[in-house]
């Protein structure tokens, strides 16, 4: 009964936050909201036992994603009315979006009448069942090539994201620390010998 | 007693971890009203000079008074909110940097065996409570409609994402160690000694896990997210009374939070060093017991290091905060997890693997 009422609380949660998202003006309060969206869809992960996935959604969005996306937002200064510009002229396509999903999550819950539920859920798992565990078995086991070509796509698309950005400045000036470390007194400092004055 | 013992024993679990949450919240808001007060004495005594030595407790001990004083201080004076400040994220962002700071502790085993909930993947837990920290710093920053504060909100938000994945790097190689996420398994798995605790084989990961920490609370040489001599006082140049005094509260519970956490994860949390040692080395003495005492000591050791490095270091050029954490101290945690893997690989060291 309790994950039930838990499940509904979060559900609303989840649902009334994705709405405020697009609906709100300031654009900061649509990606605080997001942020609401990811932790209670984390609390709802964490209820079907998905702790891992539930503990990293926290960890990568909420953490690391989005504070870079309120950072960039803070800086930008957006113009609400060039952003609604196109609104009521594309309108349909959006009516048309919607109404798509709204029919796929129908297909979803209504295969329960077809015999073949989806909607149930796994069967529950023994108690010294770990999640992560297996988890890193599959990724790092029977996955491994996969995963493999996954981080390689990721790290070409650093590399590439800096080279797209990076501008290279002229009379920049730039600390070079290996040059700073290698300094020595003697290349810095000149000793001048001279002879004292004499007084006639 | 044994009467109590039994009403103790006959209560549910959920009164047992609520009496502990709110003992274990009392002390660390009285561990950092004191620790404010230690690190002024400190830094005075660094700098031949005397500390706070005016309000009394009781009519002697100059000095101990001085964190209550500063508190009703605070607490009765009026909390300005700027007129075109926005309100309600002014308000929130207080409390959002407290919370992360308090409910880490949850997982952080306290004493032998126990910790508040004993969650599996609790060092995952606690990265992304930290990491949760610096909404407070960046909406402080932005609802505050100040440049001032902004710009302190930009530099901390910068800084924290950057030194947040050489901590995650560092605390990667813990749990090659440990061979698990569970912080309690992380302690008894260091038992043995002084030298068989993590801080011995992952030196580097120390060292990079601390610097780390130092920047992630925003402390010196670090905190250009204050910043006073260029900022004023950064992200929070608008806050008074008690809504400063938050942010205040936050920061050395979050210091508080690091120590312990580093003593944990490097220095065997609640083991004894002489534990495993033979008699004439003291392995059979008092001193050989584990107990929360251990973690104390180390949590506050740690916690002096923080006061000294305020008092020793100057603060960091922000393009040199960038490259130290960049790339030196991701370097060193990349090549470290390879040495480890190696040395675990050819059974050097005490892994369990």
């Amino acid at each position: 009964m309790l994950p039930l009422i838990l499940f509904y609380l979060f559900a609303t949660v989840l649902v009334l936050a994705a709405v405020a998202v697009i609906v709100s003006r300031n654009p900061v309060y649509a990606a605080l909201s997001l942020v609401l969206c990811f932790v209670t869809s984390a609390a709802i992960w964490l209820l079907i036992e998905a702790e891992f996935l539930a503990i990293v959604l926290v960890l990568v969005y909420v953490g690391a994603v989005m504070v870079l996306f309120l950072f960039v937002i803070m800086m930008l200064d957006i113009d609400l009315e060039e952003l609604r510009a196109g609104f009521t002229r594309f309108a349909w396509l959006g009516w048309i979006v919607a109404g798509v999903i709204v029919l796929e999550i129908a297909g979803v819950v209504l295969t329960g009448k077809l015999g073949i539920d989806v909607t149930r859920g796994a069967a529950p798992l023994p108690a010294n069942y770990s999640n992560t565990q297996e988890l890193g078995a599959l990724l790092y086991g029977r996955y491994a090539y996969p995963f493999e070509i996954a981080a390689m796509v990721l790290l070409v698309a650093i590399v590439a994201a800096i080279a797209l950005t990076l501008r290279h400045r002229p009379n920049l000036k730039a600390q070079d620390i290996g040059r700073q470390v290698a300094a020595r007194a003697s290349e810095r400092v000149r000793l001048v010998k001279m002879d004292s004055e004499h007084r006639e | 007693m044994s009467a109590l013992g039994d009403l103790w024993g006959q209560l549910p679990g959920y009164v047992h971890s609520t009496l502990f949450t709110l003992l274990l919240c009392i002390v660390l808001i009285l561990s950092v009203a004191y620790l404010t007060l230690w690190e002024r004495k400190v830094i005075g005594w660094m700098q031949l000079r005397i500390g706070p030595n005016r309000v009394r407790i009781f009519g002697f001990l100059p000095g101990m008074g001085q964190p209550f004083a500063d508190v009703i201080k605070l607490l009765i004076k009026e909390i300005v909110i700027p007129a075109r400040a926005n309100k309600v994220l002014f308000r929130l962002a207080p409390a959002i940097t407290l919370i992360p700071a308090f409910a880490a502790w949850a997982v952080v085993p306290i004493a032998p065996n126990y910790a508040i909930a004993n969650v599996d993947a609790g060092l995952l837990y606690v990265l992304s409570l930290t990491s949760m920290g610096v909404y407070g710093v960046i909406l402080a920053g932005w609802s505050s409609n100040s440049t001032y504060a902004f710009l302190g909100a930009m530099r901390s938000a910068a800084q924290m994402v950057a030194y947040e994945i050489a901590m995650g790097f560092a605390l990667v190689g813990v749990l090659m160690a440990a061979g698990s996420l569970n912080l309690g398994v992380i302690v008894t798995q260091q038992h043995g000694g002084l030298l068989a605790w993590n801080w011995f084989w992952l030196l580097p990961l120390l060292v990079v896990y601390f610097i780390s920490g130092i920047a992630e609370t925003n402390r010196a040489p670090f905190d250009v997210a204050e910043g006073e001599s260029e900022i004023v006082a950064g992200f929070h140049v608008e806050y008074s009374g008690m809504a400063f005094a938050l942010f205040f509260l936050a920061e050395y519970a979050n210091m508080i939070l690091i120590a312990g956490l580093t003593a944990v994860f490097f220095f065997g949390g609640w083991l004894s060093p002489l534990d495993g040692y033979p008699w004439w080395l003291g392995g059979t003495s008092l001193l050989a017991l584990p107990g929360t005492h251990w973690l104390v000591i180390k949590l506050f050791a740690l916690l002096f290091l923080f006061l000294w490095f305020r008092a020793t270091f100057p603060r960091y050029r922000y393009d040199q905060i960038m490259r130290l954490g960049w790339k030196f101290l991701i370097p060193v945690t990349l090549v470290w997890i390879a040495v480890e893997a190696l040395m675990s690989r050819y059974h050097v060291g005490p892994w369990k693997l």
